[in-house]
């Protein structure tokens, strides 16, 4: 196939990025422009917030991409953005300056959903091999996902209450550690020598996961030692916390891996960067000899390199937006149809 | 000179083109529909309709708010990718403003008025043929802006489609002083709003990129927030 050159723009949530993509996996420019510095005053991402940080930035973000790749908007053959899932407000943003650019430009739009996104991110890094199975670990999401092949998806599991990613926050924020949570709770997990054990919810026969239980125990935890007037130790209530999660994931991903006779296992997703989880995950897979990959730890969080990856798939099958195109906050991961 | 007019701010949205003076193509709708599907299509519309490429235009005016945040946001992202990918020069209007455009021939005060809720507003004081600014565009109490417009003890005409909200509490305090506009003025538009561009300095293609809304108000979590570190520092 001729040579495909995709910009993609990803502002679903509170990093504004763009990237250009060759042929679906070589990464000519890949920009991530940030607001945790801005966000962290909050102890969380504010969508106003994050939508006015979008509007200031995205012009910047893509002239850098073009700049680093140095291309003219000529060069492309499409342009790409995530049209969902995510905050609305911050869509709207990347969303309408892809379609500004493809009007002006001449270009054909592809709207990828995020979640392929995360999973796509792993053709950046090798051929993906059907059937696939992919974890997809973040702050809004916790699924596992079935590839039959390319465009393909069936999600399997998800969960049933709060994602991985916000319990990880959530506990972060029980044990004073400052907003995004997650790294400090590996961290200290990995200082501890002991763990308070916490439960895991097992949902028997799903493989759908829950995480508000085992929240809600850390919780009450901190709450019964401090009424106590005990100290509770961090790093072993982390190690706890984490041990759970971990096992949990790592057990319903196995077992699906075994019962679909996949050939891939990936991870995907900002949670996908826990070390605790990727150790897990390769000791398992190492044993079962199962292929598993998990994208390098810049592609895990959200970045638009990942959205350039699927969408040159989606090019490819023919797949096509316009410029009626809306940010869609609660998309449902399908399969591609043209 | 030809101009590319993008008025999202509010419900209402109009585009229009102008070339040399004269409006080539103008839409102005107010069917509630958002304008995240509405604007791009009916911009390539308007090019339809006048018979020209995105690349024929010279330069783009966009309404920068105050008005509906999201709103404002889609306009003002669509005009700044516009004007820096083809590398023209952008200029932002008060939609406040704009709106004041459709009676600056009313001979008296002019004060167009956007509902910002909890009987706050967003609006500004124009007079005359020139608009010239009575009160800078700003968000406040309805109450502490009738007191304003009382003092000026002269005509005042009250433009714009939430003005009906508060028709009441206006004739309340200002009895005659107050005229309204009739319905067909209430809508923007962009072909106005190129008219007021003209007269203003053309953003450079750098000046784009950091080319913002004017929200007249900042994020609530925003507010919030400076309010306890100001807590924390006594």
């Amino acid at each position: 196939m001729s040579e495909r050159l995709i910009l993609a723009i990803e502002t679903s949530c509170d990093e504004t990025a763009a990237a250009i993509i060759r042929n679906g996996s070589e990464i000519v420019s890949n920009v991530v422009s940030s607001q945790i510095e801005s966000q962290k005053r909050f102890g969380g991402v504010v969508p106003e917030i994050a939508s006015r940080h979008h509007v200031e930035q995205i012009t910047i973000v893509i002239e850098e991409a073009l700049a680093k790749a140095n291309m003219q908007p000529s060069d492309l053959d499409a342009v790409a953005v995530t049209e969902g899932p995510g905050l609305v407000g911050a869509l709207l943003i990347g969303i309408n300056a892809a379609k500004a650019f493809a009007f002006a430009n001449g270009l054909p739009i592809v709207g990828v959903h995020h979640i392929a996104g995360h999973i796509y991110a792993n053709a950046l890094v090798q051929e993906m091999q059907f059937p696939l199975l992919a974890l997809v670990v973040s702050g809004g999401h916790t699924e596992l996902v079935l590839m039959r092949e390319h465009g393909s998806f069936e999600v399997i599991g998800e969960t049933r209450d709060d994602a991985a990613g916000e319990a990880y926050d959530k506990v972060a924020r029980v044990l004073n550690m400052p907003y995004p949570g997650g790294p400090h709770i590996d961290r200290m997990a990995h200082e501890a020598t002991a763990a308070v054990e916490f439960p895991r919810a097992w949902l028997e026969d799903s493989y759908d996961f829950s995480f508000s239980g085992l929240k809600s125990a850390v919780i009450n935890y901190k709450h019964n030692m401090d009424q106590r007037g005990e100290e509770i130790i961090p790093e072993q209530v982390a190690k706890g916390f984490q041990d759970s999660v971990v096992e949990v994931l790592t057990t319903k991903t196995l077992r699906a891996a075994k019962e679909f006779n996949v050939k891939q296992v990936i991870a995907a997703g900002g949670v996908s960067a826990n070390k605790g989880l990727r150790t897990s995950l390769e000791e398992v897979f190492e044993k079962e000899g199962i292929e598993f990959t998990v994208p390098p730890l810049k592609f895990c969080t959200d970045n638009a390199a990942m959205i350039g990856a699927a969408a040159t798939y989606m090019y490819d099958a023919g797949v096509r937006g316009n410029l009626a195109m809306n940010g869609l906050p609660g998309k449902e991961l399908t399969s591609w149809s043209k | 000179m030809i101009w590319l007019g993008i008025e999202t701010s509010n419900s209402p949205l109009s585009i229009a083109i102008v070339k040399d003076g004269q409006v080539l193509a103008e839409i102005v709708q107010n069917n509630k529909l958002t304008h995240s599907v509405t604007a791009m299509p009916t911009i390539e519309e308007v090019f339809k309709k006048a018979k020209l490429n995105p690349s024929d235009i010279d330069a783009i005016a966009v309404a920068q708010g105050p008005g509906s945040y999201t709103g404002i946001r889609i306009g003002v992202t669509i005009a700044k990718t516009l004007a820096w990918t083809m590398k023209k020069p952008l200029v932002g209007i008060s939609s406040l403003k704009t709106l004041a455009a459709n009676v600056k021939i009313f001979n008296g005060l002019i004060c167009p008025i956007f509902d910002a809720r909890r009987q706050n507003v967003y609006a500004g004081v124009y007079k005359g043929k020139e608009l010239e600014t009575v009160l800078e565009d700003q968000h406040l109490s309805l109450e502490d802006l009738l007191m304003e417009i009382k003092k000026q003890d002269e005509p005042v005409v009250f433009i714009g489609l939430d003005v009906d909200k508060f028709k009441e509490d206006i004739i309340a305090q200002l009895g005659n002083q107050a005229n309204f506009a009739p319905y067909s003025y209430q809508l923007p538009r962009a072909g106005s709003m190129i008219e007021l561009a003209e007269k203003e300095q053309l953003l450079s293609v750098n000046e784009v990129h950091t080319f913002v809304p004017k929200y007249h108000r900042i994020a609530q979590a925003e507010a919030t927030w400076i309010k306890e570190q100001k807590k924390g520092h006594e």
